[in-house]
């Protein structure tokens, strides 16, 4: 009963051009990016979103490449949603909400080639950088994916990893002291899109998320898409979708920007 | 994922793909309905290589009780692959895939449920990959709406869906494993086709806006054609049991 009357303030407040947040349809909220702030990890970032919190970590090791790419290293991306976010998060293995965010990240990344996984060969076919990027919610306000993608993208950007050598034997060994930045090809930035009635809204706070329809999330590199998500119990049209990534596009271009200020240039 | 198609000729300068087929062709589609005894409904498809079976359950009681809502049916979705339907043995339990793959197929099936009908009950669906070639999310999808349809579930419409890739640089309609692999982009869809609702879009790779637009109605014409064979694997099964129950009545 409280959802039907909750949608229903939704849609006569976005039928008259406003949000329940005071928002425009195609405004972002507030963004606020903090990285460095974790000293053990090699790179780390703090997304707020509003009151949307989350953090991402990336940490380095060396492993084995897979068989079928013996000259690239690793990427990993895992995402919690932690019970200190929100009420209805419960403790355990990631569930599939958190294992969907963590697979649309990885895929925005990994197409986008923002690391240079090549870059990240030590000797082929032995020895490889492995970038573990860990993401954490810390708290759930709505559209925790944008937030986690922007920590992602923000902690690799920033991130400082040791340099890995090889001596005569053949032997791979780190150097903490010597430290340098991840090799970057591109900068990948995530946005969603809520469908709510035949209304398109941007970056969905919580009340939103909890009425709309549909979602689209989409990750842009340059002008181009490079992952997209359609999520939610109901459908879309072509026509509703064509424009959701005309918006999002747009909106990704904001996002870099503010990207861009806060990593210098990245 | 990282050999590029630039070193593998996915397609002929003519526009013939590995397989002969053209950009626009899907492969050959074989829609059984009703296939499995215990189930409510079911259905077996093959799309080329890619082969699956689905099974609804329900609508029946929602165990652990506590998932039940008081105003309408949940929907369950299980994606899952046979250790042996891919060249390497895949572990029986859940992959992370697996698990991402349920979810949006019960997203891409949800929207065409009619769930009000069926308060605090369950309506689960059960999918099995035998063969994987590519496109699997999409063949599953077909199967488990005809599935749905076959276990009498009131729906606003059939589910259809279809796979669009880029391999050297065209669009193609319904990838298989290799064209997925050394191909640039998977576009998974699904809709369904008399509503003109997308119910499932994804996209691995990149695209630029006008490639969208067309990938979405490559794979819009050919959900249409799609959706037909759908109708007529449900038609045939009604035949099917319409003769089963007359020869009940003679006997």
């Amino acid at each position: 009963m409280i959802p039907k009357l909750k949608r229903q303030q939704i849609m006569d407040l976005l039928s008259s051009g406003r949000r329940v947040d005071g928002r425009g349809l195609e405004d972002l909220r507030p963004v606020e990016i903090r990285c460095r702030s974790v000293k053990n990890a090699e790179g780390s970032a703090e997304v707020r979103l509003g009151k949307t919190l989350a953090i991402a970590g990336v940490k380095t090791s060396i492993g084995t490449p897979f068989a079928d790419t013996p000259d690239m290293g690793v990427m990993i991306v895992n995402a919690e949603f932690l019970p200190i976010a929100s009420p209805t998060f419960e403790p355990g293995p990631p569930d599939e909400n958190a294992i969907e965010l963590a697979r649309v990240i990885d895929r925005g990344l990994r197409r986008a080639e923002m690391i240079d996984l090549k870059q990240l060969c030590i000797v082929p076919g032995k020895a490889v950088w492995e970038v573990w990027i860990d993401i954490h919610a810390l708290n759930h306000d709505g559209n925790l994916m944008d937030a986690s993608a922007l920590a992602a993208v923000a902690a690799i950007l920033t991130a400082e990893v040791p340099k890995a050598m090889v001596n005569e034997k053949g032997e791979v060994t780190i150097n903490k002291s010597e430290r340098q930045r991840l090799p970057i090809k591109s900068i990948p930035i995530t946005v969603t899109m809520a469908k709510i009635g035949d209304k398109l809204v941007v970056d969905p706070n919580l009340d939103e998320e909890e009425v709309a329809d549909a979602f689209l999330t989409a990750t842009f590199v340059d002008d181009k898409v490079c992952a997209i998500q359609k999520r939610g119990e109901r459908g879309l049209t072509a026509e509703e979708t064509m424009k959701a990534l005309q918006i999002a596009r747009q909106k990704a271009h904001e996002l870099l920007k503010t990207v861009r200020e806060v990593v210098g240039g990245g | 994922m990282s050999i590029k198609s630039k070193e593998l000729t996915l397609i002929s300068p003519d526009g013939r793909r590995l397989d002969g087929r053209r950009p626009d062709e899907i492969r050959e589609l074989k829609i059984k309905a009703g296939i499995l005894e215990n189930a409510d409904g079911s259905a077996y498809v093959e799309q080329g290589n890619t082969k699956i079976y689905a099974a609804v359950y329900g609508p029946r009681e929602v165990h652990p009780r506590h998932l039940a809502l008081p105003n309408r049916a949940v929907i369950r979705c299980r994606y899952h692959m046979t250790p042996f339907s891919v060249e390497e043995r895949k572990s029986p339990a859940p992959t992370r895939r697996e698990i991402e793959l349920s979810k949006v197929i019960r997203e891409a099936l949800t929207p065409a449920i009619i769930v009000e009908q069926f308060p605090s009950s369950a309506i689960d669906v059960f999918i099995e990959v035998i063969n994987a070639d590519g496109s699997t999310r999409c063949a599953s999808i077909i199967a488990a709406s005809v599935a749905l349809a076959s276990a009498g579930i009131p729906m606003k419409d059939l589910v259809a869906a279809c796979s669009v890739g880029k391999i050297n640089g065209v669009l193609v309609l319904d990838v298989t494993d290799v064209e997925d692999k050394y191909g640039e982009v998977d576009m998974p869809f699904a809709m369904m086709p008399n509503r003109n609702e997308i119910t499932l879009l994804q996209l691995d790779g990149i695209l630029g806006p006008e490639e969208i637009e067309k990938a979405i109605s490559m794979a819009a014409k050919a959900c249409k054609e799609i959706y037909e064979k759908q109708k007529n694997a449900l038609k045939e099964r009604y035949i099917e049991l319409r003769k089963t129950v007359e020869e009940g009545f003679r006997t």
